[in-house]
């Protein structure tokens, strides 16, 4: 399967590699995939509890070039913006930006989940309730 | 200067060697007669390029030339042999014996035969790849007219007791059939010594053609007969019609004097590239061979890198050409069947990659493909929280995965 440059670009020099300490209460976890299916990714978020804003993102994905791909870009696009900002991330414009061809739209889907897994982790910790997640696209 | 990409999928198929290039070349231009033709110098000339084929070939598996019955590759080989067998020899029985690990050739073949109301008994296999011989023999019946096994796998190498099994076979009355795709021009084969009835095989694995092979077929003690798949001109015996493939045959003719002439050496050469490749790989931690060690063919191995997935490690390995137990071209991913067989899970038989070597593999491009894996494998492994997890301690049985 040919990849496009974009998936190539964060598969060979991926963006936010690493671990937070999930042990902090600033820092929000979420974990999605399972490895029998081929794809587990990791993505962790680090808030600025005073301006409710992401300073830090990091990723660990165990999967294919386009699973890499979809979850370094969720970190760059995550640090910056705050978690209300966060949780509007469409999986389809990482499949956009990224040019993924449908059978690996799951990839994107993952990452739209790790992320909100993340904010909830992250919301449940300071003491705020679980947001209900939409899961139309299961 | 090292040409990349480096092609080390040779169980897929091989390049044409050279010198099999030019034994063809007079068989694509002037003597382009039909070996049928019996009226004029044309078809002699054809016809004498076929026959010394058929010597060259019967030279390599030690049968009579008679006994070559030429097909389009393996895959139809395996098919004459099983299905004509099981039409053949119908009044005698309607049982099969085969393995779960054979090539889809063969394991399709006798989902086809189940169809048709035959009986198919397909064999498990150990964590080795291999048959056991005890179970074998408790799966002999008086129905049991054909055993077929192949003789090495595709994806592991794992070579099969042949004669014993040949022996197994025999001694209940039924025709021992091999798919030798894998192994004819790799090791030795010898269809008399080894007790084999019937073998399909193909030039493409073997430095030769694509688009032709063979299908051995046993003329005494006992005296085998297929049933044709093919109707027409009565090629062949009558066992397989259609015009002969000449330029095909006559490639194919040489890639077996070679293999005859060169194959103690290659094999000789290309097991210790293997074993290097494979010592050097197996530094990583938690990488594992897939299939014997012990029993098997000189230019393959099958590896497993755990907790790295494996459409990733191949996109990581993008100099090499090479083969992974993982089918990844559609969304539901498919691991692969010859590996589960082993009894590996699904995770580490995605993760694996085949390495294949050839007559044309030198020692510059082993050692490229040895930092080139451990490169994407490390690289991949940075990055995989099942690594980070495992390097903690964690037992990934015990998490319970989102799954999708």
């Amino acid at each position: 399967m040919a990849y496009s440059d974009k998936v190539i670009d964060h598969y060979s020099n991926p963006r936010n590699v690493g671990t937070l300490d999930k042990s902090k209460k600033t820092v929000g976890t979420g974990l999605v995939g399972a490895p029998e299916c081929g794809d587990v990714m990791r993505l962790q978020i680090e808030v600025d509890e005073t301006t409710n804003t992401i300073t830090d993102a990091k990723f660990k994905t165990f999967g294919c070039g386009s699973a890499i791909a979809s979850s370094s870009l969720a970190t760059e696009w995550l640090k910056g913006k705050t978690v209300d900002e966060a949780l509007a991330i469409d999986n389809m414009e990482i499949v956009e930006e990224l040019a993924l061809p449908p059978v690996k739209i799951h990839c994107s889907v993952l990452a739209e989940d790790a992320i909100k897994m993340a904010i909830n982790d992250y919301r449940v910790k300071n003491g705020l309730p679980a947001l209900e997640l939409e899961k139309s696209h299961h | 200067m090292l040409k990349l990409p480096i092609y080390l999928d040779n169980n897929a198929t091989t390049p044409l060697d050279p010198r099999v290039l030019e034994a063809m070349m007079p068989y694509l231009t002037d003597v382009f007669g039909n070996a049928a033709s019996r009226n004029h110098p044309f078809g002699w000339a054809a016809e004498e390029g076929v026959d010394y084929a058929r010597t060259q070939i019967s030279q390599l598996i030690n049968c009579d030339p008679k006994e070559i019955i030429f097909t389009s590759g393996a895959t139809e080989g395996d098919n004459l042999g099983i299905k004509g067998v099981f039409e053949m020899y119908s009044q005698r029985g309607n049982h099969i014996i085969t393995a779960t690990t054979e090539h889809k050739a063969v394991l399709d073949t006798c989902k086809h035969i189940e169809k048709l109301g035959g009986k198919v008994t397909y064999l498990p296999v150990n964590e080795q790849g291999l048959i056991s011989l005890d179970e074998l023999e408790a799966a002999m019946t008086p129905q049991t007219i054909l055993v077929t096994i192949m003789y090495g796998n595709n994806e592991t190498g794992t070579v099969q007791p042949i004669r014993e099994i040949a022996a197994i076979a025999h001694k209940h009355g039924a025709l021992f059939m091999t798919d030798g795709t894998q192994a004819v021009g790799k090791i030795p084969v010898d269809v008399l010594a080894d007790g084999i009835d019937l073998m399909a095989f193909t030039a493409h694995k073997m430095y030769g053609p694509k688009g032709v092979g063979a299908l051995y077929v046993r003329r005494k003690n006992p005296r085998v007969k297929v049933t044709a798949q093919m109707d027409g001109g009565g090629h062949e015996r009558g066992m397989r019609s259609g015009t002969l493939n000449v330029p095909g045959i006559v490639g194919f003719g040489k890639a077996c004097e070679l293999a005859r002439l060169e194959m103690a050496a290659d094999a000789e050469r290309l097991s210790k590239l293997r074993d290097q490749l494979e010592a050097e790989l197996l530094t990583l931690e938690e990488s594992y061979v897939n299939g014997s060690r012990e029993y098997r063919l000189p230019h393959v191995t099958n590896i497993s890198f755990k907790y790295v997935e494996g459409e990733g490690l191949m996109m990581g390995v993008k100099d090499l050409a090479v083969s992974s137990g993982s089918a990844c071209t559609s969304a539901s991913l498919e691991p692969s069947y010859v590996l589960k067989a082993l009894g590996l899970s699904d995770d580490l038989a995605h993760s694996s990659l085949r390495f294949g070597l050839s007559r044309f593999t030198t020692d510059e491009q082993i050692a490229y493909a040895i930092n080139h894996v451990k490169e994407a494998v490390t690289k991949l492994r940075e990055m995989s929280p099942l690594w980070e997890m495992h390097k903690e301690g964690v037992d990934l049985s015990t998490i319970e995965w989102a799954e999708h």
